[in-house]
């Protein structure tokens, strides 16, 4: 399987091989990757794909994942209707 | 460090990085020093609106180069991805009469000034968004040509644009302090050493301020945070981004699909926090869906802080300053974004000793020592 044939980011439908081309581009953070390509943007926020993207600046850069930097975690952590938010209606997920 | 530069440009926010590029289009070798990644500060937490329809006739100008620039960006900076400009219009809506008065005076100076902008009547405004909560709305003002524009993309393509023509980008660099006296600058400090320069601008939004205060000049803005809130994708419904001053919320849907929505709060913190609250989550859902009652069964995933820099008029800080060398690009309290294009290349031409294309003597800092403040009406 070719790194275009790997999807990274389901939510977004970001492949391998899109990442590793911006990691050759010179964006070598969490931060620039999410907002060039919106990997981990969006309903799941990141949560597989932001490893799975700090692995591959890790392996890049020769720096260890722990010491990469790390993106803000911004709320809320599952999509909420906005009805919910408004006014406490019911949420049919 | 030995290197020459001929400008220090403190900030790689949109504004740092199109002066970089504006200069750098002249032949001149400007250093962007950015302390985090590009972006990071108000730039990159906007919500990337462009608009002609503010109610001053400096910004009214500037903006008409706003728009031609973006018009023809995505070329001029050779981008591989896409900058985003998309035109679906922006309507300001009144439910006031003190708002609709005010519109209508902004609306006929735009034209004056050749912008393409209308009053709607209340009827006209609901054919042009059919999901609008007709109850309260006395009527609008309308520009088709106003939209959208990735503010990431926007300022990365100023920068590769600038890199290309010799500029130099320095992400993850703090300029610690300025040096130099009243008379004059000399250079910054970074933790990397010492960088001489004759000339400095100050392009670091709310954090501007504190950095020029110890060369005796003070800058009068504060900031402001303002918050966020951004949908799933959902098919296309909405063309014009919306604006009511009279609640201060506003709304759109990106080229992405998500919707945007965002108000501003009398009551918000003042400072330089940034923490997101629930508190901003249920006031914006509640406002914006009783405008527009669809909203209510869309999903938010996330929601962001940024600052606001503002100034006593809520009008930008740009030009030279009492100290010889240094310049300012501050205090675009909120609207800043889409002036990247015109300041930044006006800031290059007062930089290189030539006439701006646009007089922009009318936002100078001494405008707070003269008393000739000129309020800009149209802001959320
Ligand atoms: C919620 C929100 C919504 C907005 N919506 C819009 C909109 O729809 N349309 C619009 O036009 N504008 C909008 N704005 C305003 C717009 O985002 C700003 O006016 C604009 O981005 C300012 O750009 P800038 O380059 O001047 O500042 P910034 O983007 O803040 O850049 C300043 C940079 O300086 C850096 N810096 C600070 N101190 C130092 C230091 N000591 N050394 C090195 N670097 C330093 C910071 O890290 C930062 O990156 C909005 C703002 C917010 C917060």
């Amino acid at each position: 399987m070719s790194d275009k044939d790997i999807v990274i980011c389901r939510c977004e439908d970001i492949t391998l091989g899109e990442i590793r081309s911006l990691l050759d581009e010179g964006f070598l953070t969490v931060d620039e990757v999410k907002r060039i390509s919106r990997c981990g943007m969006g309903p799941c926020q990141g949560k597989t794909c932001r490893d799975l993207v700090l692995q591959e600046i890790s392996l890049k850069t020769g720096r260890p994942v722990k010491d990469l930097r790390m993106p803000t975690f911004r709320p809320p952590t599952k999509p909420v209707k906005l009805g919910v938010i408004a006014r406490g209606e019911e949420d049919d997920v | 460090m030995s290197k020459c530069w001929d400008a220090v440009i403190i900030g790689g926010g949109v504004h740092g990085c199109s002066l970089a590029y504006h200069l750098a289009s002249q032949g001149l070798r400007p250093l962007v020093l950015e302390r985090s990644y590009l972006a990071s500060g108000g730039t990159g937490r906007s919500a990337a609106g462009v608009r002609h329809q503010f109610g001053t006739e400096v910004n009214c100008l500037l903006a008409i180069e706003n728009i031609r620039a973006f018009e023809r960006i995505q070329e001029e900076l050779d981008y591989p991805w896409d900058i985003e400009f998309q035109q679906g219009g922006y309507l300001l809506i009144a439910y006031s009469e003190g708002q609709l008065g005010q519109f209508q005076e902004n609306v006929a100076l735009q034209q004056r000034l050749g912008i393409d902008s209308v009053m709607l009547s209340p009827e006209e405004t609901l054919r042009l968004v059919p999901e609008l909560n007709p109850e309260g709305v006395l009527g609008a003002s309308y520009c088709a040509k106003d939209g959208h524009v990735n503010p990431f993309h926007l300022t990365w393509a100023y920068a590769r644009a600038a890199e290309r023509l010799g500029a130099t980008i320095r992400q993850y660099c703090p300029v610690i302090s300025i040096t130099g006296d009243d008379r004059g600058v000399r250079g910054v400090v970074t933790p990397d050493g010492t960088i001489e320069c004759p000339n400095v601008v100050v392009a670091a939004g709310p954090w501007g301020p504190s950095l020029v205060e110890p060369l005796g000049l003070e800058v009068p803005l504060y900031s402001e945070r303002h918050q966020i809130m951004v949908t799933e994708p959902v098919e296309r419904f909405l063309d014009p981004m919306i604006l009511c001053f009279d609640d201060g919320t506003y709304w759109k849907q990106t080229p992405h699909g998500s919707v945007i929505m965002g108000i501003g709060d009398p009551m918000e913190l003042k400072g330089l926090f940034m923490s997101s609250s629930w508190s901003f989550l249920e006031e914006a859902a509640l406002r914006i869906s009783s405008h527009m009652p669809s909203t209510l069964g869309l999903r938010v995933v996330r929601q962001w802080a940024g600052l606001y820099d503002i100034t006593p008029d809520s009008q930008a800080i740009i030009g030279p300053t009492p100290v010889e060398g240094l310049y300012l690009d501050l205090g675009w309290s909120g609207h800043g974004l889409q002036f990247a294009p015109s300041v930044g290349r006006i800031l290059a031409q007062l930089i290189s000793g030539q006439e701006p294309f646009i007089p922009v003597d009318a936002l100078g800092l001494d405008r707070f020592q003269t008393g000739r403040l000129i309020p800009e009406p149209a802001c959320v």
